[in-house]
């Protein structure tokens, strides 16, 4: 019997495996891997939706990076994003979790849902459109007039000197999400028997132990999370087109998931929106693959 | 070795130190730390529940209220007119309001129930069973996870309009099945299933889909909850986009979208449907996050 047959015998041998992963992967293929291999092969194309795609190689990109300048303008705003709000979520996270640990049960139970409510109650954070309105009457605007502070209310959307940090704490407010909840979980699997091992070895205070005990032991629960942060943290669109607009003053708060939807579901170039997507997706992959390599050097 | 085979090991619970934790008592803890850590996560707290806390006094201020100079952040003379103004402002769409909640409870609930099934089916061979392709088709799971759906929403349009499905809740709810995360987490959850339960159901002849549904589904009951949670969150704020045209169709985030559009006049409608919108999800966490505690507690105890 040569390998080949053995493979064989043990997919055979496994076939109600097989059978009770098929509805999940036929789905999953459908949905996630084709369109990935998708828009690899479409970002080489030009294609409207209506005409079938002629091939125009590296055209797309030659476009992207030579001749647009709002996707360079996006594309450091996604820097900026990534860079600010994925490594302080991934901190304020782990932070959060590891002090709400400390607390008794209730407070715990009460403390996670005050930080995790902003990733999940939806639309909510266009409540920061009324902090920040641009009257008078907004909340930011009419305390600091109110205070003395300024005379005229600042149009706080609308100025580019204020979309980008505007939405970066908006994003960073709406962070604690999954991540979050695994380090919560995480921090209570640790096991007792190290802490007072470590104690009898010369641990004095928390934040030895946290540093010699809880951090090593956290490293699943450290490269989830990373991972989670870092994928939002690249994805951000929602809160920009709906607070500062689509597109946004002088493109000051536009990333490129808002120039993705912009190009590909406005102005129909399937071909150039795909050379988006590639990029985005290459990103989004590197950086996570990066980092991971990063985390697992650390404690060890 | 490859990121993946990190990964796999996280997110475990792990009964029997939870209760540990319990009877020992806190080591190495000065007074001064506590209460300058207690001080600092004070201080975040109300930031971040500040903007929640104004979406709730908003949605019970009068308009005047709403538009006062200087602006107050606690209501003062609390009305319930808001929610009454958007009752009538929805009563005035062509589609019914009801129709818009229908649509969002039949995406979120299909959704979640149907991914809930499909995930746990096929995260139960990847977590105990060995079979040729097992660690690709795992590490490819994992890959998805490290890019957003955004990368995918072009040729999704395409697939979709392929499969004849566009413009209907399949749309939607189809691809919803196959989101990467539930596999993910019930494959953990599922790797700490005793192999002893499930060998000794193998020898009495049971089949992989019986040992799935009475033995290994039974005993992994908070990774339900947290699969339904997280899909019913990521399900809810679903707007339908592209894929739901039809106005029959869209659910019930996408109404309130429009009416936040509307601008002074809906301004106090507003307020109070976002409220609304925002008090599902967090009310089903509350309930959902205890749930999970209670679970583990009690079965922790059989351990």
């Amino acid at each position: 019997m040569d390998y080949k047959d053995t493979t064989w015998s043990l997919i055979k041998k496994n076939r109600q495996s097989y059978g009770l992963m098929a509805p999940y992967y036929i789905l999953f293929f459908t949905f996630t891997i084709l369109p990935v291999l998708m828009a690899i092969a479409l970002s080489f194309t030009s294609f409207n939706m209506f005409q079938f795609p002629t091939f125009v190689g590296w055209q797309n990109y030659t476009r992207l990076f030579l001749e647009n300048e709002i996707f360079i303008v996006a594309l450091q705003n996604t820097i900026i994003f990534a860079v600010v709000t994925g490594p302080l979520s991934f901190i304020l996270c782990f932070v959060f979790a590891w002090i709400i640990n400390e607390l008794p049960p209730k407070i715990r139970a009460f403390m996670t849902l005050v930080f995790y409510a902003p990733s999940i109650s939806g639309n909510v954070f266009f409540i920061w459109s009324y902090f920040f309105s641009g009257d008078r009457e907004g909340l930011v605007n009419g305390t600091l007039i109110a205070l003395g502070v300024m005379d005229d209310p600042i149009n706080w959307f609308r100025d580019q000197r204020f979309i980008l940090p505007i939405l970066l704490v908006v994003q960073l407010w709406m962070s604690l999400g999954v991540g979050f909840l695994a380090f919560i979980a995480g921090l209570q699997t640790v096991d007792r028997a190290l802490y007072e091992a470590g104690s009898v070895d010369g641990i004095r205070n928390r934040w030895q132990e946290l540093w010699f005990i809880t951090l090593p032991s956290m490293r699943p629960q450290l490269l989830f999370a990373a991972v989670m942060q870092i994928t939002t943290s690249f994805a951000v669109a929602d809160i920009v087109t709906q607070l500062a607009g689509m597109p946004t003053v002088n493109y000051a708060g536009d990333t490129i998931v808002t120039h993705l939807l912009d190009i590909g579901w406005i102005r129909f170039e399937m071909g150039y929106a795909a050379a988006v997507a590639t990029i985005l997706f290459l990103i989004m992959v590197g950086t996570n693959k990066a980092v991971q390599r990063l985390l697992k050097k650390v404690g060890t | 070795m490859s990121a993946e085979m990190e990964l796999r090991d996280a997110v475990p619970v792990k009964k029997k130190e939870k209760k540990l934790a319990k009877r020992t008592k806190k080591l190495n803890r000065s007074l001064g730390g506590t209460i300058f850590l207690f001080i600092f996560i004070s201080i975040f707290a109300i930031f971040t529940s500040m903007p929640l806390v104004l979406t709730i006094s908003n949605a019970f201020k009068p308009l005047d209220e709403l538009f006062l100079f200087p602006p107050r952040f606690f209501v003062r003379n609390p009305t319930i007119n808001n929610f009454s103004d958007l009752f009538i402002i929805m009563q005035e769409g062509w589609v019914p309001f009801s129709r818009y909640v229908l649509n969002s409870f039949i995406i979120t609930g299909v959704g979640t129930f149907g991914h809930l099934m499909c995930a746990s089916m096929a995260a139960y061979p990847l977590a105990k069973n060995k079979f040729p392709f097992q660690k690709v088709m795992f590490s490819i799971v994992v890959l998805a996870l490290m890019f957003s759906p955004a990368v995918t929403g072009l040729p999704n349009f395409l697939i979709i309009s392929a499969l004849g499905i566009n413009n209907t809740y399949w749309a939607v709810i189809l691809p919803a099945f196959a989101f990467p995360l539930g596999l993910y987490l019930m494959k953990q959850f599922m790797e700490q299933v005793p192999d002893s339960l499930i060998e000794s159901a193998r020898l009495d002849g049971a089949s992989e889909f019986y040992i799935w549904r009475k033995i290994v589904m039974p005993n992994v009951k908070p990774a339900w909850l947290t699969l339904i949670i997280l899909q019913f969150q990521g399900l809810w704020v679903t707007t339908g986009g592209v894929f739901l045209r039809s106005e029959e169709l869209k659910p019930l985030t996408f109404a309130i979208n429009q009416i936040a559009l509307g601008g002074v006049a809906r301004a106090g409608a507003n307020a109070a449907a976002m409220l609304i919108t925002a008090a599902v999800p967090i009310t089903f966490f509350i309930f959902a996050q205890s749930r999970i505690i209670e679970t583990m507690a009690t079965s922790g105890m059989k351990d």
